[in-house]
């Protein structure tokens, strides 16, 4: 009984382990989904890794690159469970790239990419926890100080 | 193409090229002939110092100059992107010197010409040919750029200079103390990249008790204009005043510097002290571009 599941194991789909305790939300807004999109949440399930864990599951979708490299910003542990016929397919942790082009806002309101209409680009100074730098304005950042960009 | 957008970007054989170059250049034994160059200085926020200085230096080498001061009646003024207003200067000059009040203008503009930019400062972040000049004095006045003990004074929170400088020296192991008051410290970002360097630094609110020690006390202006709230500027605008009668106790070698213009941070009975450097410190901002216009447009 010990080893039940807390919520239940998808057909197909993508699980998001090892989240930080109370960013699925924010993992949630990453991925977007759809009205119809079945998804389950765990918030602050116990890990014997991190003490207390969330836990993502979204039916009959796998995520983009440009999903996980977000979802890497703020939850660098996370692992990403491909699920399909209720077996695990693949199983990787979430791996930030060296520079991340177009994905987040700078959140120096004077960086210029904030005032031309142009792409934004990150150099990634730090991978866990992670660190970023403007390759414009220079500042470094926080990887869940940055809003991501929706479009 | 090589553009001068940050201080980061150089390495210490770079900077110490330049040094020799504009040494090479003030006592004559240089003189580069850019005759058939043209510089076009765009300065979209106003600047005095930093425009005059690159008009001289630029024409000192028998260059011509096109400017363009602040946005008043400009395409800017009329909506054009900052891409097309330089993509147009591209077609005009050799190079580009841009003065910027966003931060990463000068990087975005390097991206969109195809010749050289000089950063003349964007916003809080970098002004490297402020700091090339600043080590230029430096090394004059030290015979040294290593192993000194240089104190940063005043606004060290968004004054781009200093900012500039302390990646400037990072290369010559120095010992800094930043004296400022808490409200206008030097950023954590840049203290943790020190940090990262395994740079020595003190990060403190009184300066007497270390100006016997000093080599450099580099002053600058708490600017008004970096200010939202006016009443944060009254309450901390005269926190440091420099004062002849501070500087009793100091080393032969000890130099104030300042990248101008002051306001009231150092006090007049200062300037006739053998310390005050300030003004020479300005004019060798002039030898210190013509080497950096030099070397960039050698490129083409």
């Amino acid at each position: 009984m010990d080893k039940k599941l807390k919520v239940d194991p998808i057909r197909e789909g993508t699980v998001i382990d090892h989240i930080p305790a109370n960013k699925a939300l924010q993992v949630l807004s990453i991925i977007k989904a759809a009205q119809d999109d079945v998804v389950t949440v765990g918030i602050n399930f116990a890990s014997h890794k991190f003490g207390r864990k969330d836990i993502v599951k979204i039916e009959g979708r796998e995520l983009s690159q440009k999903d996980i490299n977000s979802i890497a910003l703020i939850a660098p542990d996370a692992t990403v469970i491909i699920i399909r016929d209720f077996q695990v397919i693949n199983k990787y942790p979430v791996q930030i790239p060296d520079t991340l082009n177009g994905l987040a806002r700078c959140a120096n309101p004077r960086c210029i990419t904030n005032h031309e209409e142009m792409m934004t680009r990150f150099r990634v100074q730090q991978k866990n926890p992670v660190r970023l730098r403007c390759h414009y304005c220079e500042r470094v950042f926080d990887g869940d100080e940055l809003e991501l960009v929706t479009a | 193409m090589e553009h001068l957008i940050s201080m980061r970007d150089l390495d210490t054989r770079r900077i110490n090229a330049l040094i020799k170059r504009a040494g090479d250049i003030e006592s004559g034994r240089e003189k580069p002939d850019m005759s058939n160059r043209v510089m076009g200085a765009l300065f979209f926020e106003p600047s005095t110092r930093t425009q005059l200085s690159f008009d001289t230096a630029m024409k000192r080498l028998g260059g011509k100059v096109i400017t363009m001061s602040g946005t008043k009646g400009t395409s800017v003024e009329k909506g054009e992107s900052l891409a097309d207003t330089v993509k147009i200067i591209n077609q005009y000059a050799d190079i580009i010197v841009v003065r910027h009040y966003n931060e990463g203008a000068a990087r975005y503009i390097s991206e969109q010409v195809d010749i050289p930019v000089v950063n003349a400062g964007d916003g809080a972040n970098q002004h490297p040919t402020q700091s090339l000049l600043d080590l230029y004095s430096i090394q004059k006045t030290q015979n040294t750029l290593n192993n000194l003990r240089i104190a940063l004074v005043g606004d060290l929170k968004y004054g781009r200079t200093v900012h500039s400088l302390v990646y400037a020296l990072a290369g010559y192991n120095p010992v800094f103390y930043f004296v400022a008051p808490e409200a206008l410290a030097m950023p954590q970002y840049i203290l943790d990249d020190l940090d990262n360097m395994g740079m020595t630094y003190e990060v403190r609110e009184t300066l007497e008790e270390i100006i016997p020690q000093l080599d450099i006390m580099y002053v600058t202006r708490i600017q008004r204009e970096r200010f939202a709230d006016p009443e944060e500027y009254e309450k901390v605008k005269n926190a440091f005043i420099i004062r002849a009668a501070h500087l009793t106790e100091v080393k032969e070698n000890f130099r104030i510097l300042h990248p101008l213009p002051r306001v009231n941070e150092i006090h007049t009975d200062v300037d006739t002290l053998p310390g005050a450097y300030y003004f020479q410190q300005a004019g060798n901002g002039v030898y210190m571009r013509q080497a950096i216009l030099t070397t960039l447009l050698e490129q083409l």
